[in-house]
C-alpha cells in the first residue's frame, strides 16, 4: 500500500465518533470555554442530563476522539443535535445546535467526521431533513456547513428588542 | 438578486478554471460553452487577473489558470470585483434623513446583510459540488473536477 494511502487510512482509523460519556465532560466543557472564551459548567451539566442520557432516540450528543494512542484518546470535537417535530409548523426534522472542533485540530476531518455522523443518526431516526442556524458573521462554520452541502432553509430567523 | 453579465461571466470562467488545476483555458473556449463574445470575457478576466484569481499564460497553448484558492476564494470575492458590495450606504440624497429613509434602509441593510453572508460563505469549491449535484441531477455523469485538455468544455 503506497504510503499516502497508508497515512490516510491510519489517520481515518484513529478517528472515531461515539456518542458521549460523563468521563467526556470535563474535556467538552474545557474545549467550549476555549472556542467560546466563556466557561459555563452548569449549562453543560445540563445538556448532558438532558442530551447524553435522556431520549436518546431523539437525541444525539457525539464526540471524535483521536484513539491514535489507545491508551489516551484526544477529543477532537463533539457535536449535539435533536429530531424536533411540529415546531414552526414544520414536519420532523433533525437539529444540529452545537458543532466545536478543537482549533488545533481542525482541517483534520473531525468536523465533517460529526455531521456524517450526525446526518446517520438522523437517518436512523427517520428524518430525511437536517438544519442549523449560525449567525450571519459567523464566517468560519458557515464556510464549513456550506462544504457540507447545507444552503439556505425556508426559515427566516426574526428576532426583536424587548423594551 | 440579480448580478450583471460581467459577474455571472466571472463565476462562470472561475467554476470552469478551478475544475482544471494546473491547466489552462482560452476565452474562447470559455466563451463559446456560456455564448459570449471573447472581446467581453476578455475584459472580465483582465479585471479577475488584476485580482489576483486568475493568471494569463502566453504562448502557443495558453490560456488563464486559477491563480486562487478554491477553499479559500468565495463567490464573494469575485461578486465584489464587479458589483457594488454597499449599494444602500451609497444611495445618499435627503431623503435618507428622514424616519422614512431610515426605515427602508434598515430594511434594505437587512438584505444586503444576508446577501454578503450567503456569497461570502459559499468558496469555489464548493460551488464545484453544487455544480456536481445539479449535472447529477440532470441525470448525466459529471466530469467537473477532472483533470482535462486545454481547449475542451464538452461534457
Amino acid at each position: 500500500m503506497p504510503t499516502a494511502t497508508k497515512a490516510r487510512a491510519a489517520k481515518a482509523d484513529a478517528l472515531r465518533v461515539r456518542r458521549v460519556r460523563a468521563s467526556d465532560m470535563a474535556n467538552v466543557i474545557a474545549l467550549d470555554a476555549h472556542v467560546t472564551k466563556l466557561p459555563k459548567p452548569d449549562y453543560w451539566d445540563d445538556v448532558f442530563r438532558r442530551y447524553g442520557k435522556q431520549r436518546l432516540h431523539e437525541r444525539f450528543f457525539l464526540v471524535a476522539e483521536n484513539r491514535a494512542d489507545r491508551t489516551k484518546p484526544r477529543l477532537l470535537g463533539f457535536i449535539i443535535g435533536e429530531v424536533r417535530v411540529w415546531e414552526f409548523g414544520s414536519t420532523p426534522c433533525g437539529w444540529v445546535f452545537a458543532l466545536s472542533v478543537d482549533p488545533e485540530m481542525r482541517l483534520h476531518g473531525a468536523g465533517n467526521a460529526l455531521l456524517e455522523a450526525m446526518s446517520a443518526e438522523f437517518k436512523k431516526a427517520g428524518v430525511s431533513k437536517m438544519r442549523t442556524m449560525v449567525a450571519r458573521d459567523a464566517r468560519l462554520p458557515l464556510l464549513f456547513f456550506r462544504s457540507e452541502g447545507m444552503m439556505a432553509g425556508p426559515y427566516i430567523q426574526l428576532e426583536k428588542d424587548l423594551d | 438578486m440579480r448580478l450583471q453579465i460581467s459577474t455571472q461571466l466571472a463565476i462562470f470562467a472561475v467554476l470552469e478554471l478551478a475544475a482544471r488545476e494546473g491547466q489552462q483555458l482560452s476565452v474562447a473556449d470559455i466563451g463559446e460553452k456560456y455564448g459570449v463574445s471573447s472581446h467581453h470575457l476578455a475584459k472580465v478576466m483582465h479585471v479577475m487577473g488584476r485580482a489576483g484569481l486568475v493568471r494569463s499564460v502566453r504562448g502557443a497553448g495558453g490560456g488563464y489558470q486559477f491563480a486562487g484558492n478554491a477553499r479559500r476564494t468565495t463567490l464573494l470575492d469575485v461578486v465584489q470585483l464587479f458589483e457594488d458590495a454597499n449599494s444602500v450606504e451609497q444611495d445618499g440624497g435627503a431623503a435618507d434623513a428622514t424616519p422614512e429613509g431610515q426605515a427602508l434602509r434598515q430594511v434594505l441593510s437587512e438584505i444586503d446583510d444576508i446577501a454578503r453572508a450567503t456569497l461570502g460563505s459559499i468558496t469555489i469549491a464548493t460551488m464545484r459540488k453544487l455544480v456536481d449535484r445539479h449535472a447529477t441531477g440532470n441525470g448525466r455523469q459529471s466530469k467537473a473536477g477532472r483533470p482535462r485538455q486545454r481547449g475542451s468544455l464538452a461534457p
